[in-house]
Parts: structure tokens; sequence; C-alpha cells
């Protein structure tokens, strides 16, 4: 977790995104964003992803369209991009996916 | 693996193991409704259980099974011997789904493929749904026709509209592995997700469910299968599902019930493909106006679309179609419930390493409580001693109950076999009846998840090479239907499973020039019957005259024995030509702790398992002179070969003058222990010994003594067999010295 001088703060998820982490990840996304003007999430370690996970990613993201701050997910896991692409919300967050060399699994 | 998919293993497996059994009943014509019915809720509740592991691969493939169940459990297809088969084939197939859930793999290309022909087979049996009009359609919704002519959407792909409930999560299902689910039965064209009911930060619950889709929907699926896609979510999710060229009214009366805005579902509705924007007008029209407006809204809309007028039946008759099943499945689930609740409360599942632990603590009790006893007894008071015996009493009770939990019955194993027999038998045809005895006989679970190679090595060997083809049979005098017995009892502390057929019997001379070409003994040896038997268990070892499918490569029997003497066990074979063969199996009841009886041989101390004494007796001056360096003594007239354990482990220390036997049995040859001591009776836990004294014949293990010293636990029977094969050397070359 570093914050730079600009108010971007990069904040690493260590685990999965799941309903058993939910209720304590709320709390570190939206303490993160109330103490930063843009948010960089890196998803680079979550592992797996459900349903409760991707809400969070949802509430995160318009929390910070109220507040007028922002919120970009990045290094996004493998985990995180098919969820992303299952519920066909990638446009919706906006931001660049790296697609893995092999096979995208993108949706028939 | 975690613990859900671990429950789920288990479960299934037995689920598949009493589908099973359910299934070969079934096939000797005692299909009635009952077991129909079990076959039925076996599948239904291992594809419950799969879906709320998300193993999606299992789920599909017991949907369609299930599908043909439910018809059969209608009466709709009458089973046949075909079906029988497929059925088996399918369980076959679902035990391999299962086992790429405990091994944490998805099904490879080849699993893949089986599942899809599978599938094809099973949707042969399934058919068309007929579509008999009258019987079917609803009264009402044929009026409704006739009343709204038939607005009908564009669009030629389905629409599903999904608002889930907000105890969905907490329930342990992931809206995700529905729509995934959803792929395998066709093609999402467009997904919408409606993120609209997440309420502000600090009302969210991150443990509900917010969300609601649209989804466009590609597939050849009838609706009830789509629906029951979301079977598990029925209570707690808004499912709507219209098939292609839906009534518009339909569907905009309903989309008017979800809980968003009506213009905002309206333009999702639009992006997703679901409706034109043509239809939209209407629909929002619809909203404003009275619902007799709404019909002449899709009445004009029937104009612009006429041609797609014919397909309106069909969608009724599939809607009308639905709904008795879904009772029946609401039904079935509370049947389910129940059993279930009954179940758990006669049985308890425990992990067998927490069993083991138990086990093991109990081991050091027994140890403790022997280190008590002899300090008691040193210190002489007499309420010490009282109150310790008690003790050991009850140490000694709680090590039987403990070793008791780790029981099973041998009868399942066997039960398992019905199944290879009946296949393998078809295979080459031949007919043989299974007949099982003996199958309360109990022993340790460890020993039973062994055993269940080598029994099938034995059993294809019987069946195989064993048992003639019906014609053979009754050539020879006997009826055409072999039998195949399995048997167990308990003897001194042993297990006796005995694999017993009525087949052609070994064949002696074969056997010997066999033995004789693979240089397994030498022209000039000759050998008594059991040990000519016994060479059959040799690595190398076939007397098939032809390689079959089955057995007769060669490799089986050899494991078969290296397998049971690795669990401390024998196997022996009896046979009379032309009669049948019998296997003789022999195993421990336990690998853990066993009743001890203590020897000393000069300062050292051995303990041997009491269930292979016999009886002790004192070896005199007298025996031992008549002896001389023979070895063996007259025993109530009895020839009693006998081993000086101070010889065998090459003790030093001379000892005192008196000298005792223990007599001691295994696989009925007695052989007598020349032993300086005797020390009686001592409960023992057996530790084992490391693997560098693996080599060191006629030691079992170790243990210790309550007084902390280690003492050895002989192998009886390894001593048993050395003792009697050098008796049969000596007696051969006395032979030929005569």
């Amino acid at each position: 977790m570093a914050k730079n001088d600009a108010g971007v703060r990069r904040l690493v998820i260590e685990e999965d995104m799941t309903i058993y982490t939910a209720k304590a990840q709320k709390e570190l996304l939206l303490n993160a964003l109330g103490d930063s003007e843009e948010l960089d999430l890196d998803l680079s370690q979550v592992g797996e992803m459900d349903t409760a996970g991707f809400q969070l990613l949802l509430l995160i993201k318009r929390e910070a369209g109220k507040a007028g701050k922002k919120v970009c997910l990045s290094a996004h896991s493998k985990a995180v991009t098919e969820m992303l692409d299952l519920y066909n919300m990638a446009a919706f967050f906006g931001d660049p996916m790296v697609i893995p060399a092999e096979k995208h699994t993108s949706r028939r | 693996m975690d613990a859900i998919q671990q429950a789920f293993v288990v479960e299934s497996q037995e689920l598949l193991q009493q589908m099973e059994d359910n299934l070969l009943q079934m096939e000797e014509g005692q299909g009635d409704p009952d077991t129909i019915n079990a076959i039925f809720r076996a599948v239904h509740t291992i594809k419950g259980s799969a879906g709320v592991i998300e193993c999606t691969f299992v789920v599909g493939f017991a949907h369609v099974l299930e599908n043909v169940l439910d018809k059969m459990r209608a009466g709709e297809i009458q089973p046949s011997t075909g079906l029988v088969e497929l059925l088996l084939a399918c369980t076959d197939h679902l035990r391999t789904l299962v086992g790429c859930v405990e091994g944490e793999a998805t099904p490879d290309e080849e699993t893949a493929k089986a599942s899809h022909d599978l599938r094809q087979k099973l949707q042969g049996f399934l058919g068309v749904p007929p579509v008999t009009a009258g019987k079917t359609m609803p009264t009402e919704a044929e009026s409704e026709v006739q009343a709204s002519g038939g607005g009908m959407m564009e669009t030629d792909n389905w629409h599903i509209s999904l608002r889930f409930g907000r105890d969905v999560l907490r329930k342990g299902m992931d809206p995700a592995s529905f729509i995934r689910y959803l792929m395998e039965l066709g093609e999402i064209i467009n997904l919408t997700t409606l993120p609209d009911a997440l309420p502000d930060a600090s009302e969210m619950d991150p443990e509900s469910c917010y969300l609601g889709f649209e989804i466009s929907y590609k597939s050849d699926a009838d609706k009830a299968r789509i629906e029951s896609v979301f079977d598990f979510v029925r209570d707690d999710c808004i499912v709507h599902i219209w098939p292609p060229h839906s009534r518009l009214a339909d569907f905009i009366a309903a989309i008017e019930q979800l809980p968003e805005d009506t213009m905002r579902l309206g333009e999702i509705l639009v992006k997703c493909g679901a409706l034109t924007p043509k239809e939209l007008e209407l629909a929002l029209s619809a909203q404003l106006a009275a619902s007799a407006s709404v019909l002449e809204a899709s009445g004009n809309e029937a104009q612009a679309s006429p041609a797609a007028h014919p397909r309106l039946g069909e969608v009724l008759v599939n809607q009308g179609a639905v709904a008795p099943e879904v009772v029946e499945a609401a039904a079935v689930k509370q049947v389910k419930v129940a059993e279930k609740k009954s179940l758990e409360a006669r049985l308890i599942r425990v992990q067998a390493e927490k069993l083991d632990q138990l086990i093991d603590l109990v081991g050091e009790l027994v140890i403790a409580g022997a280190s008590a006893n002899l300090l008691a007894q040193r210190s002489g008071e007499e309420a010490l001693v009282e109150a310790t015996s008690v003790m050991s009493r009850l140490v000694e009770e709680i090590r039987n109950s403990a070793l008791q939990l780790r029981m099973v019955q041998i009868g399942e194993t066997f039960q398992r076999f019905q199944r290879v027999v009946r296949d393998t038998s078809k295979e080459l045809g031949k007919e043989i009846d299974l007949v099982i005895s003996g199958g309360e006989a109990e022993l340790d679970k460890s020993v039973v998840e062994k055993i269940g190679d080598p029994l099938m090595h034995l059993v294809r060997n019987a069946i195989d090479h064993g048992i003639e083809l019906p014609e053979v049979r009754v050539a020879s005098g006997k009826p055409p239907r072999g039998t195949l017995k399995f048997n167990a009892y308990h003897e001194s502390n042993s297990i006796v499973i005995e694999i017993i057929d009525d087949g052609a019997g070994l064949n002696k001379e074969k056997i010997i020039r066999k033995a004789r070409e693979r240089g397994i003994i030498s022209e000039s040896q000759t050998l008594g019957d059991s040990e000519i038997y016994a060479l059959i268990f040799e690595p190398g070892f076939s007397t098939a005259e032809k390689v079959t499918n089955l057995s007769g490569r060669g490799v089986g029997l050899d494991v078969v024995k290296r397998n049971i003497t690795a669990l401390r066990g024998n196997v022996e074979v009896e046979s009379q030509l032309g009669q049948g063969s019998t296997f003789r199996i022999r195993l421990p009841l336990t690998l853990a702790i066993i009743d001890g009886f203590l020897v000393g041989v000069g300062k050292s101390t051995y303990v041997i398992p009491l269930d292979s004494v016999v009886e002790c007796l004192e070896l005199t001056a007298e025996d031992r002179a008549i002896a001389g360096r023979n070895n063996y003594i007259n025993l109530r007239g009895e020839v009693l070969p006998f081993l000086r354990l101070r010889d065998q482990f090459e003790i030093a220390d001379p000892g005192g003058k008196r000298e005792n036997i223990v007599v001691v049995e295994y696989a009925g040859q007695k052989v007598g222990l020349v032993v300086d001591e005797l020390r009686g009776e001592f409960q023992t836990v057996i530790k084992p010994l490391s693997s560098i004294f693996r080599n060191i014949k006629g030691i079992g293990g170790s243990t210790i003594l309550g007084t902390g010293e280690v003492a050895l636990i002989l192998d009886v029977q390894s001593l048993v067999t050395f003792v009697s094969s050098q008796q049969f050397r000596r007696d051969k070359t006395e032979l030929v010295r005569v």
C-alpha cells in the first residue's frame, strides 16, 4: 500500500474476493477510498472472485463516482477477468484489461 | 479440496453405489416404483449438491439423466435391458466425473466426449416431447390465445429476466454459476447486469445479493429445461423466461412486475436485443393505457409480423407442460430433506484422521496404564493395586470401543462385486451367480480399503479362468450357471475371506509344466498339493492359454499375494480339478493394537500376539535330550517343530536352566517357540519399525513396556513359515539320505 503525492493511492487486494471476505473488504475499500482522491486497485492477487466480490467492485466504483473520485482496476487476475467477462461489465469499469496470451476465454 | 467438496464426493460415491445396486435389482426384474424412485432421488441429490459446489459438469450431466429417470418414474419410459445398460454406464460416468472433483481436475477431452455421447443416448430415450395439444394445454390459456390474437416479439432468441434475492449468496449459491450453467445449455447472445438495486454504501450488506440480469439467449432446449437451471433458486429469485417469439403482452406485463423503472428496463431490453425499439414504444404506451389497450396494441403488432403466428401453440404447450414437473421437483426436494435428516440422526461422519488420532491416544493410554499398573504392584499397596486394576479394565474397554469405531462390515465391499461379476460374465458369455455370505463380519477400515484390489483380481481370475462357458459346464455335467461365492468369517483374531467358484479348478500338471518352463521350479523337484497351488502366486506365472481382456497377462496373482502380505495376511488356494477352487485370504482384524503375550529371552523381552498362542509348556530336559539337534518334540503324538528364539535372534546371554515352549499357530500350522521366561499377557500398541529394520525376519513391530523398555513384537506368520520350510528341507535331505 503506497500513496504518492498526487493523492493516488494504490491498494493491493491480497486475498480472494468472495462472500467470506466481503465484509472486511467492504470496510477496507471504503476506507481506502475515503482518504484518497484516486484509488488504484491492484487485483493481481485475487485468486477467486464470486458475485459478492464483484458487487464490491460495483459499489466502490459507484461510490467513487458519487464523491467525484476515481477508482481504477488494474492487473486483473484471471478470476477477475472471467467474472467481468461473464457479467459483461468490463466496459462499465472501463479499465484496460490485459488479455492473456493464451486463448482468451471470452463469452461465445 | 475444501470440506464441502469432500462431503460432496463422499456422499455422491455412496449414492452412486446405491444407485448401482438398485439398477442391478431392476435388471433382475425387481423394478418396482420404489427402486426407480430411489435411483431418481440419488441422481437428484447428486445434481443438487453439485450445484452447491458449482460443479457444472456434474450438474449438466446429472440433469439429463434425471430427466430420463423422471420419465421412467412417470411410466412414460419402460425399463429395458438396453436402458438399464445405459443407466449403468451413466452411473460409471458420474463416478468418473465425481472422481474429477475429487482430483480437483476438470474432465479431460475423453471424459467430455463420453459425457456428450451418453447425453445423446439419453436424449434418444427422451425423444421429442409429445405434443398432445388438448391434454396438456390448460383451457384458460386457450381462451387467452383467442382473445389476444398474438403480438409477438420479433427476436428469435429466448429472453431471460433474473432478479436474485438478497439471501442467495448467503445460502451458498452464486448467480455466476447459474449463468455458467446456462452457457452449457446454449449460447448467451447478450447479458446485461443490472446493478440498480445496489443500495448506498452504508446500507449495503456485502453478503447480500443485489443483482439482476437480462439475458438474450439462444438454445435448442425447451422451456422446462432452461427453467430447471434455476431450480435451486426458485424460491429466492424472480425468474422470467420467454421463448422466442413470445407474446409481447405477456412480456410487458411481466416487465411491469420487476422492481426497476420500466423506462430504464425498456432501454436495457432494447440494448440486449430482446425488444426492438418499436416494441418498446408499444410497451411504454401499454404502461399508460388500460389492459384493454394492451390487447389492441399487441394486435397491431401482430400485423407487423404475421408470419410468426403458428409458433404460438407450441409455446403454450411448453408453458403448460412446465407446471407439473415443477411441483414434483419441489415434492422430491422435501422428501429428500426428510430422509437426510433421519440418516443424519443415525450416522455421524467423522474424519478418518480424527479417529486415527483417537486410536493413537488410546494406544498411549494403554502404555501409560500398563506402567501405572506395574508401579502399583511394586508398591504393594492394595488400594492402589485395586484402583489401577479397575483402571486397566476401563482402558481395555475404551480400547475395544475405539477400535470398534474403525470396524466396518465386509458386506459392502462384497456387494460392490455384483456389478463386476455381472459385467465381466456378460463380456465373456458366461452365466454366473454371485452368492454372498458372512457379510456382517467386521474388520478395520484401513484393511477394507486395501483389500478391494486383491479381491478384484481374484474375482476376475475366477470368472475368467475358473468358471467355464455354459456349454462346457453342461458337457461336464454341471448346471449351466456357475456360482461364485464370497464368504467371510472370523478365526482367532483374523478375518478369513473366501472366494469360491464351482469352475474347472486348478490343473496341477499344467501348473507344474508351466513352472518348469518358466524355471520357477527345477525338473527334479517334487511338491505337495498346496505347494503346487502356491506356485500360481509366483511373479510372471499364468496358465491361461490365451490372454484375455480380463486376466492372463501374467500380472495379477503375484500382486495379489504381495498386497495381502503387506497387510500381514496370507492367501492360499484349495482346488479340486473339475469341481472348483477356493481362494482363502486371511487378514488381521486391525493393524493398530493387539493383545500380546510377553516372553523373556535372556535380558530381552518379546511380544507374541496372544491370539496366535495355543498353549505353553515346559521344555523338559528329557524332551531336550530326545530332540537333540533335530529341533522337534513329540507333543501328544504330534510332531512339533520348534525354534529357539535365542538362536534366531543371536542372543549371547546363555540364560537359565529352564526353558519353555510357547506353541503358536498360524494358518493351521503349529510351531513351538523356545523362550526362557513366560511373563504373561500384555496389551500392546504396535509401533511400526522404521524401514532399516524391514529386512529382519520374524519381527513385526515394536512396543513400549510399562517400564519404558522396548520390546519387539514377533511376526508369527513369518516365523511359522520359516520353521516349516526348514522342516521341509530337512525332511527331504533325510529322505535323500535314506
